[in-house]
């Protein structure tokens, strides 16, 4: 099992959620967060006073998956975020150990699905 | 002589901050509906649209508008309110002091092309929204202004019924909105979609706004603190609370459930058909014309607009333009000299003919507003450009066009 999570652009979600939807990947968990990598965040202004390197909005998916569903999660992240500009995000998938459905207590394969 | 009369100006007084304070609702209205990352922008463009407009119209604006000149425009002999003084002005305000007539004027002047916003919301680069803005108050509003309510006025002359400015606010704002949705294009991404409203509670508290200084705006209309204001106010109130009950009850019948944004959608639709009969009809009639129009635009905004495929993002023209043309017509149907003497009787009070004035007079406000409008949008286009790149609008015009944002994720 892994635990796949995303950070994307935030108008970028729908044709992610899109795609997953496609690939057959039908449980996300959505949070808005802040965050920037090359892209050094904005410069803004109040009352003439200027802040730099603000936090931009990002979205963060977090996607727990069997094995043979990894790559096309991936595949579909991939295809509804890139636009091919900085600041389009970064995918990292992690080992998960245990999962647990609290409705069953179903464990393991059977309780990701 | 001219005497002033204390009860008229401080009504007209009390009007014209009623009504200039529509213009901070109508951000709120629109505000609401944009995704949080436009709120400011529009919040910004309403804001902008108050302080420039107030200065254009001390100016020159009203000169143009309201001066001696032609049939079509005012003449420059009122630039800087030069005569326009503290004494009554018989052919406007015979009761209160000219200044007082030209200041109420001025917010009329101020909140239709805020009204435009609605439909290049989300995606106008601000300078050129400064620029457009002052082009159509000037070439646009103006002209429209001095044919429909100036004294030797083209489409005054020709018995046309407008009470508030159902033509002059609202059919010409709504047109000016369509033309402007049309040259712009839709916004990235949301062709054809339903916008995501990032705050219905802000678009109900400036829908609340909007129903209160109507009261200026039409009851005000009268310039008098008389019998006329009263029916005024009496209908402009009864239109919007039918209007907004019918809008829910058809969203409960097509959609299944009555929403909170189709209510206030509705009341806004019937204010805005009123304005031009408020002082030319009775209450049974408001109540007729409020149920209507929130059918017409239903209509237009839920099934029409989707099926053309023109992305007016907030529904400038089909709330204001389709419900002002119902207004101007429902006008020529429901008028009655019982209500108001200086007016006329109607369809229903054996007056045919009204119908077809109040139709060509919708037909000239359309037409011009239509062409001319046009004809800045692409010279402004041409000039400097209508839109923000794509990436700004991306990232929102809070961020991009005035470097700020409205709501903190942190802290």
């Amino acid at each position: 099992m892994k635990l796949i999570t995303a950070i994307i652009q935030p108008h970028r979600l729908e044709e992610v959620k899109k795609a997953l939807y496609e690939a057959y990947v039908n449980l996300i968990t959505v949070s808005e967060v802040l965050g920037h990598g090359r892209q050094k965040g904005v410069d803004e202004f109040y009352r003439g006073s200027k802040e730099t390197g603000n936090l931009l909005r990002k979205i963060r998916l977090d996607i727990a998956v069997n094995e043979d569903f990894v790559d096309r999660t991936i595949k579909a992240i991939i295809k509804g975020a890139r636009t091919g500009k900085i600041g389009d995000g970064k995918i990292f998938v992690l080992d998960l150990p245990r999962c647990i459905r609290i409705r069953t207590g179903d464990e393991g394969s059977t309780a990701i699905g | 002589m001219d005497m002033i009369n204390s009860g008229d100006t401080a009504w007209v007084l009390v009007s014209s901050a009623l009504v200039m304070l529509m213009t901070p609702g109508l951000a709120f209205f629109y505000g609401g509906m944009v995704r949080r990352k436009n709120i400011l922008g529009v919040l910004m463009q309403c804001f902008t649209i108050l302080a420039l407009l107030s200065i254009q119209w001390v100016l020159f604006g009203y000169s143009l508008s309201f001066g001696p000149g032609n049939a079509f425009i005012g003449g420059l002999s009122w630039a800087g309110l030069n005569g326009v003084g503290l004494e009554p002005y018989a052919d406007y305000s015979a009761t209160i002091p000219h200044q007082a007539f030209m200041i109420f004027q001025a917010m009329f002047a101020i909140i239709t092309p805020a009204l435009i916003i609605g439909a290049f919301a989300e995606r106008m680069k601000f300078s050129a929204f400064i620029v457009f803005s002052l082009l159509w108050a000037t070439f646009v509003y103006a002209p429209i202004c001095h044919m429909v309510w100036a004294v030797g006025g083209w489409v005054r002359g020709m018995g046309a019924l407008d009470f508030a400015g159902g033509t002059v606010v609202h059919i010409n704002a709504g047109i000016a909105a369509l033309v402007m949705a049309l040259v712009l294009g839709p916004r990235v991404g949301y062709a054809n979609k339903p916008t995501p409203l990032h705050n219905i509670p802000f678009t109900v508290l400036g829908a609340a706004l909007l129903w209160f200084g109507w009261f200026g705006f039409n009851a005000g209309s009268a310039l008098a603190a008389n019998g006329l204001a009263a029916n005024a106010f009496v209908t402009t109130n009864t239109a919007a609370a039918a209007a907004g009950l019918s809008w829910a009850f058809l969203e409960w019948k097509f959609s299944g459930k009555p929403t909170m944004f189709g209510m206030v959608t509705g009341a806004v639709a019937g204010l805005v058909a009123i304005t031009p009969a408020a002082g030319f009809v009775n209450v049974i009639a408001a109540i007729i014309i409020g149920l209507l129009v929130s059918v017409f635009c239903f209509f237009m905004v839920g099934i029409i607009k989707p099926k053309l495929g023109y992305d007016d993002s907030l529904d400038a023209f089909g709330v204001h333009g389709i419900g002002g043309a119902w207004g101007a017509i429902a006008t020529g149907l429901f008028c009655t000299k019982a209500v108001n003497s200086a007016g006329a009787d109607g369809f229903f009070y054996g007056n045919p003919a009204q119908v077809m004035i109040q139709l060509k007079a919708v037909a000239i406000t359309v037409i011009y507003s239509l062409i001319v409008t046009f004809i800045i949008a692409k010279v402004v286009d041409l000039v400097m450009g209508l839109r923000a790149s794509n990436e700004e609008e991306i990232m929102g015009l809070d961020l991009t066009q005035h470097h700020e944002r409205a709501y903190t994720i942190l802290d």
